[in-house]
C-alpha cells in the first residue's frame, strides 16, 4: 500500500515535471520574452541588461530548474498584459471556475447516477428510454450550442434565469463566493448545467450498461436466490460493484469539466480562469497560459490520484495485499 | 395434498422468441418429501435448471411458468408476488449454485454476507446474526471460522468458497435446498468432499434437497430418488437404486454407460451418440427417437407419458410392453 502511494506520487511528479517543461518551452521560445516585456523605444544595450538580469543567457538546464522553482511556488512571472503577477490574477480567477466546476460535477454525478439507475434497473420502462433520447442531445450537441440554446430559452424568452456572470459575490478571505447570495446561486444554474451535461449523459451511460451488466452476475441472482430484499440488491449489492468504474470515469470528467470550462465561461462571460486564458491566447499573454497550463495539469493529476486512492477504499481485492489464498 | 414436501404437477416453462413460443419445461411432475434427496441428471440443455428456477421464482425473463402448479407444503407458491415469494426464498427453500467463485459479492466480507442473510429472514440482532455465522461457518468445516468472517471471498480457495455458499444456503434453516450442480464448477478432488458435506448438513437440518447434476455417479452415491430429465421432460424417476439396477429408458441406460464406476460391469464405455435437441426442433414423438438405439415406428408418431413400472416410472414405448410383462408376472 505505502509502496504503491509512493510509486503513484513519483509518477505524478513526473508527469508534472512534463507539464512544466512544455509550459517553460512555451515562455521561453514562443515570442521572445523581452520584446514583451519592454517598450518599443528601449534601446539595445537596455534589452541586453534585462536579458541579464532575467537570466535568459544561462544555460537551458539552469533557466527551466529555476523555471521549475518559482513555478512550485506559485510564481509564474508578470503577465504581459496587465503587468501584475499571474498568480494574482489567477487567484483572482479561480474560485468562479472551481465554483462551477463543482456544481456541474455534482450535477452531472448525482443526477447521471440517478438515471442510470433507474434505466439499468427498468430497461424497457418509458423513462428510461426518455433518459436514453435525452442522453443523445447531451453527447451529440456541442456545449456553446446548448448554452446558447439555454440562454434563448430560460433567460431571453422565459427570463427566469441571469445568462451571464456570477451573480452578487461575497468575500471570504481571498475566495469570492457565489454560494452565498440568491442572485449567486440563479447565476450558477445555466453555466453548471451547460458545462455538465455532457458527463452527465456520460455518467448515466456508463452507470445504465454497469448496472445492466452486474445484474446479471451470479453474485446477484444468488442474492436474490438468498432472499435479499430489492433495495438490499440494487442499492447495496449491485450498485457499489459499478462504483469503481464511476469513479474513474467521474474523476477524470471533473478534470475535464474544468478544463473545457474555457468555452462554457466564454459563452456566460463568467469571470473564470477560463476566461483569463482565452484572453490571454487572443493576445498571446504567454506567462497566463504557461501558468494555467500547469494548474489544469495539477488538477488532473491530483484528481487522478484521489481516484486510485478511492479504488483501494471501494475494492477489497485491491486493498489487501496480494490476496493470499487459503 | 400428500404430505410431500414439495410438489411439482405438470410444470410447463415457455419461452418466448421472435419465431414463436418455446416449450423449455415440458409437463414436468415431481416431488420431493422432506428430508429426502432427489437427484436430477441430464444432458446440457435438458432443462433442470429452468425446472429449479421456476421453483424458486427465479426465472429470467421472458421465460414465464405457463401452466402447472407448484406447492411447498401443501401451499401454492407459483404464483406468489414477487414479495411474497421473496420471503420464501432463503428462509423455505435455499439455493447454491454452480460456481462458487462468482456466487459471492466480491465487495463484502462472507460475514457481512451471512448476517445480511439471517437478518433478513430472522428476527434477530447483528451481534446474534454473527454468532450463529460463526458456528454455520464452522459447522461447514471453515477452519478458524472466527478469524475468517471478516475475510473477503477473493482470499477463500474454490472449495472454501462452496463452503461459505452452503452456510449462505442453510442460515435461515431452509426445509429445502435446490443445489444446481454444486461441484462442477470445482477441482475434482474436491467435489466428492463437498457433496458429502451438503448430504451431511441436510440430514442434520433434516433438509430436503433437490441435486441437479449432470453426474449420474454423484447421483448413485447422494439421492435418495432420481429423476432423468430429456429435453424439457421428466423421462425416467424412481428410487436410485432400482433405477441404477435397473434402468427402463434407452437414455437412461446411455447415461449409466457413461459413468466409469457404473459401466465397470459393461465393459465399455460409451458416449450416447448425438445431442440433446435445441429447444426450436425437439423431434415429434419420442423426442429421444434419433438418438435411440431400439427405436421403432411408434416412436417417431406418438410421444410416450410416464408409465408406471414396480418401483419407477420411465416413458418409453418399451416399457409398455416390459410393464405389462411385469404386471403379469
Ligand atoms: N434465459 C434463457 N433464455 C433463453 N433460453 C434459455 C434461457 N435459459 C435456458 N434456456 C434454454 O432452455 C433450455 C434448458 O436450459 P437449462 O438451463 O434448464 O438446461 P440444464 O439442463 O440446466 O443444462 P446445463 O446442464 O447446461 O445447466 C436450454 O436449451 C437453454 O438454451
Ligand atoms: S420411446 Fe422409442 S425412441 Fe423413445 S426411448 Fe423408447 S424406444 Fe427409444
Ligand atoms: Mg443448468
Amino acid at each position: 500500500m505505502l509502496a504503491f502511494i509512493i510509486r503513484r506520487i513519483l509518477q505524478s511528479i513526473v508527469v508534472m515535471l512534463m507539464v512544466a517543461l512544455l509550459s517553460f518551452t512555451l515562455f521561453r521560445y514562443v515570442g521572445d520574452p523581452v520584446v514583451s516585456m519592454v517598450g518599443r523605444d528601449t534601446t539595445f544595450e537596455e534589452r541586453a541588461a534585462l536579458r541579464e538580469t532575467l537570466g535568459l543567457n544561462d544555460p537551458i538546464v539552469v533557466q527551466f530548474g529555476r523555471f521549475v522553482k518559482n513555478a512550485s511556488m506559485g510564481d509564474f512571472g508578470i503577465s504581459y498584459e496587465q503587468r501584475r503577477p499571474v498568480i494574482d490574477l489567477i487567484a483572482e480567477r479561480a474560485p468562479a471556475t472551481l465554483e462551477l466546476s463543482f456544481v456541474s460535477g455534482l450535477f452531472a454525478l448525482v443526477v447521471g447516477v440517478f438515471m442510470g439507475v433507474y434505466s439499468g434497473l427498468h430497461k424497457d420502462g418509458f423513462l428510461s428510454k426518455l433518459f436514453q433520447s435525452v442522453s443523445l442531445v447531451g453527447i451529440s450537441l456541442p456545449p456553446f450550442l446548448i448554452g446558447i440554446l439555454l440562454i434563448y430559452l430560460f433567460a431571453v424568452i422565459l427570463g427566469w434565469l441571469p445568462s451571464m456572470g456570477r451573480g452578487e459575490v461575497r468575500q471570504l478571505g481571498f475566495w469570492s463566493t457565489g454560494f452565498l447570495s440568491f442572485s449567486g446561486l440563479i447565476s450558477l444554474i445555466l453555466p453548471a448545467i451547460t458545462l455538465g451535461l455532457f458527463q452527465m449523459t456520460l455518467i448515466m451511460r456508463l452507470v445504465r450498461s454497469e448496472m445492466l451488466e452486474v445484474m446479471r452476475t451470479d453474485y446477484i441472482k444468488f442474492a436474490r436466490a438468498r432472499g435479499l430484499t430489492n433495495r438490499a440488491v440494487n442499492f447495496g449489492h449491485a450498485l457499489k460493484n459499478t462504483l469503481v468504474p464511476v469513479i474513474t470515469v467521474t474523476g477524470l470528467q471533473l478534470g475535464q469539466i474544468i478544463a473545457y470550462s474555457i468555452i462554457t465561461e466564454t459563452v456566460f462571460q463568467w469571470p473564470g480562469m477560463g476566461y483569463l486564458f482565452l484572453q490571454a491566447v487572443q493576445r498571446v499573454d504567454l506567462p497566463v497560459m504557461g501558468a494555467y497550463l500547469v494548474l489544469v495539469a495539477l488538477i488532473f493529476v491530483v484528481i487522478n490520484l484521489i481516484v486510485d486512492f478511492l479504488y483501494y477504499v471501494v475494492d477489497p481485492r485491491l486493498r489487501m495485499e496480494g490476496g493470499a489464498v487459503s | 395434498m400428500s404430505e410431500q414436501l414439495l410438489d411439482v404437477q405438470d410444470l410447463r416453462v415457455m419461452l418466448p422468441t421472435r419465431k414463436g413460443l418455446l416449450t423449455a419445461v415440458d409437463g414436468v411432475s415431481m416431488s420431493i418429501a422432506a428430508g429426502e434427496v432427489l437427484g436430477v441428471v441430464g444432458e446440457s440443455g435438458a432443462g433442470k435448471s429452468l425446472t429449479g428456477a421456476a421453483i424458486t421464482g427465479l426465472l429470467e425473463p421472458p421465460l414465464y411458468i405457463a401452466n402447472g402448479k407448484i406447492e411447498l407444503e401443501g401451499k401454492r407458491i407459483d404464483n406468489l408476488s414477487y414479495s411474497k415469494m421473496r420471503r420464501i426464498r432463503g428462509k423455505q427453500i435455499g439455493a447454491i449454485f454452480q460456481d462458487p467463485l462468482t456466487s459471492l459479492n466480491p465487495l463484502y466480507s462472507v460475514g457481512r454476507q451471512l448476517v445480511e442473510t439471517i437478518t433478513t429472514h430472522l428476527p434477530v440482532s447483528d451481534a446474534v446474526a454473527k454468532r450463529q455465522a460463526i458456528d454455520l461457518l464452522k459447522e461447514v468445516g471453515l477452519p478458524a471460522a472466527e478469524a475468517r468472517i471478516g475475510h473477503f471471498p477473493h482470499q477463500f480457495s474454490g472449495g472454501m468458497r462452496q463452503r461459505v455458499v452452503i452456510a449462505l444456503a442453510l442460515c435461515a434453516n431452509p426445509r429445502l435446498i435446490i443445489a444446481d450442480e454444486p461441484t462442477t464448477a470445482l477441482d475434482v478432488s474436491i467435489q466428492a468432499q463437498i457433496i458429502r458435506l451438503l448430504k451431511r448438513l441436510c440430514r442434520e437440518h433434516k433438509t430436503a434437497v433437490m441435486l441437479i447434476t449432470h453426474d449420474m455417479g454423484v447421483i448413485a452415491e447422494t439421492a435418495d430418488r432420481v429423476a432423468v430429465m430429456y429435453a424439457g421432460r421428466i423421462v425416467e424417476v424412481g428410487p436410485v437404486k432400482d433405477v441404477i439396477k435397473n434402468p427402463h429408458h434407452p437414455y437412461t441406460v446411455g447415461l449409466m454407460n457413461s459413468i466409469p464406476s457404473i459401466a465397470r460391469e459393461v465393459e465399455w464405455l460409451t458416449q450416447i451418440d448425438g445431442a440433446m435437441p435445441r429447444l426450436n426442433d425437439i423431434p415429434d414423438g419420442c423426442a429421444f427417437h434419433p438418438r435411440c438405439p431400439h427405436a421403432f415406428e411408434r416412436c417417431r408418431r406418438e410421444r410416450p407419458n410416464l408409465i408406471p413400472m414396480r418401483n419407477s416410472q420411465a416413458a418409453c414405448w418399451l416399457c409398455k410392453k416390459e410393464g405389462a410383462d411385469e404386471q403379469r408376472q
